[in-house]
């Protein structure tokens, strides 16, 4: 199989509670060209996995075990220089708050273009153009790259990181909950603009969510974290169709369906401890 | 047909804000415009809309938290707007609301019990005794325990917090709850337990419901109506089954398509 990412046996803990697992042992794949979602519920250790992927943890935390293969080099030796190169360049991010990852006193032409300065050496008319193409490609007319991030609304906003996002043509980009604080009209553009953008430039995208709609919508596969650990993890329409692990099941049954025809079913947690954990 | 518990029409809510250049110009946001709903007794009505649709301005302008411009809210046969301080005051023991955010709406130097009991002391319901025996019937009805009484807000969950925020509202045995996003700030497994809490609160205690969500999939459970709101007025209102089989209105018909979880997107 020809993986794009590949992470192993990966262990987080505080560095001061070195007992207390947050992410423990998880391991899963990504392609080039496709998705897989990490889903889970908050607490579950998804976003740290991804913060762990670029090397950009919390300092009171310790990665203690595990490797990020990324392309045939472990992430996880490289230096902090080597990691600059990667960040922004071959790995783009995207976060859940548009509002608050943005810079606000920068205009956001600018902050496109400051990845494409730094990590391609563009300048002038040629910087230019590109942040105009850019634009253009996450739909928003080229003339607002001289906006602020006040004049944009929220789903312009979060399309500005797409564009800073993809900049740099990377091979690979972790969305950490990129349409949580949208409209749901809203966030239904930005997954189709992010699944139209992963397919043309056959980019794999590492997607994080709590919503199992989005899920179904954006997902080739899908790893189920819950505690720290990988209960679960396969092609989309395994893992909602016919979920295995008994976690799964019972969250899948607390996630109202659109049409009002299932009941709604808690997680009975003393049930899932002595059924599976 | 059951009859109306509340009805309002004309709701007109309007906001000046600053705009142009250094914001020396103003402009007028109509955040209700000629507004009309009705909640039958019993039964949730369910208002969803976008942000900025004028989902929560309307609830709190039918509660009367906020001055309506113009307006009538007719609630069990009285109009809201129409009433003295005092009188409002009595009213709202019969209207209560639960919050979004159970980490801001629960003041963090009072105790669990003081926070639920303090609306039967505002009301001059029953002795200490009594007000104390109802605090914990509550308590142990939303989940929780007596000996949580003595605790403060920063010591429980989200989930946890928002049951407290339930029977803060439902201690005073109000007539009509306003559900403001109530579950919007909470995990999944947490949210379906506690759509279930308040569907079961609502058949005992024959509760009716004003149920402000962004969540179309939420509502689909909750709601036995629907009202659509979008730029300030409501675009569709009727039975949510059939709403959603059968959506008149092109804004409906976009909202209802968004859900996510109906179309696989490009591969």
């Amino acid at each position: 199989m020809n993986d794009l990412l590949r992470i192993e046996g990966l262990t987080i803990a505080p560095a001061a509670d070195p007992q207390r697992l947050l992410v423990n042992d998880v391991s899963f794949a990504l392609s080039p060209g496709r998705t897989t979602c990490i889903v889970g519920e908050s607490g579950s250790g998804k976003s740290l996995s991804a913060l762990a992927i670029m090397g950009l943890l919390p300092s009171a935390l310790k990665r203690q075990s595990g490797h990020v293969i990324f392309q045939g080099n472990d992430l996880t030796t490289f230096s902090s220089t080597q990691m600059q190169d990667i960040r922004g360049k071959r790995i783009g991010m995207i976060f859940q708050e548009p509002m608050t990852s943005l810079n606000p006193v920068l205009n956001v032409g600018f902050q496109i273009g400051e990845s494409l300065a730094v990590h391609l050496g563009l300048g002038g008319k040629a910087l230019k153009s590109k942040v105009a193409a850019l634009l253009e490609q996450v739909g928003i007319p080229p003339e607002r790259a001289s906006s602020y991030p006040d004049e944009l609304s929220g789903g312009q906003r979060q399309r500005v990181m797409i564009a800073m996002s993809i900049a740099c043509e990377p091979a690979m980009l972790i969305a950490d909950e990129p349409t949580t604080a949208l409209d749901v009209t809203v966030q239904a553009q930005i997954l189709s603009l992010l699944a139209e953008l992963k397919q043309r430039m056959n980019m794999g995208m590492l997607f994080i969510t709590h919503d199992f709609g989005v899920v179904a919508d954006i997902a080739d596969d899908v790893v189920v974290m819950f505690r720290g650990q990988v209960v679960e993890s396969g092609p989309v329409n395994d893992v909602l169709g016919s979920p295995q692990h008994p976690y799964t099941q019972a969250l899948l049954a607390c996630v109202p369906d659109a049409a009002g025809l299932k009941p709604l079913k808690p997680i009975d947690y003393a049930w899932l401890n002595e059924a599976a954990l | 047909m059951s009859e109306l518990i509340l009805s309002a029409k004309g709701l007109v809510k309007t906001y000046r804000q600053r705009s142009g250049k250094y914001g020396f110009g103003s402009t007028t946001i109509h955040a209700l415009d000629d507004v009309a709903v009705s909640v039958r007794r019993g039964s949730t009505l369910a208002v969803v809309g976008e942000s900025g649709s004028g989902k929560s301005t309307l609830a709190r302008c039918l509660l009367q938290l906020q001055p309506l411009d113009a307006g009538e809210v007719y609630f069990e046969g009285s109009n809201l707007a129409g009433l003295s301080g005092s009188e409002l005051r009595a009213a709202r023991r019969h209207l209560q609301m639960v919050f979004q955010d159970p980490f801001a709406s629960l003041n963090p130097r009072m105790k669990i019990g003081e926070i639920v009991g303090e609306g039967l002391l505002i009301h001059h319901m029953g002795n200490a005794a009594e007000r104390r025996d109802r605090v914990v019937r509550m308590l142990e009805r939303v989940g929780l325990s007596q000996a949580d009484m003595q605790k403060y807000p920063h010591e429980f969950s989200g989930g946890q917090r928002q049951r407290i925020g339930i029977a803060r509202a439902l201690v005073l045995e109000p007539r009509l709850v306003v559900c403001d996003e109530p579950v919007s700030a909470l995990d999944v497994s947490i949210q379906a337990q506690i759509l279930l809490l308040l569907k079961e609160l609502q058949q005992e205690m024959g509760l009716s419901y004003l149920f402000i969500s962004h969540d179309l999939r939420v509502v689909r459970h909750m709601a036995d109506e629907i009202a659509v709101m979008h730029r300030g007025r409501v675009v569709e209102q009727g039975d949510v089954a059939q709403i959603y089989a059968d959506p008149q209105q092109e804004y409906t018909r976009k909202l209802l398509n968004s859900i996510p979880g109906q179309h696989r997107l490009a591969h």
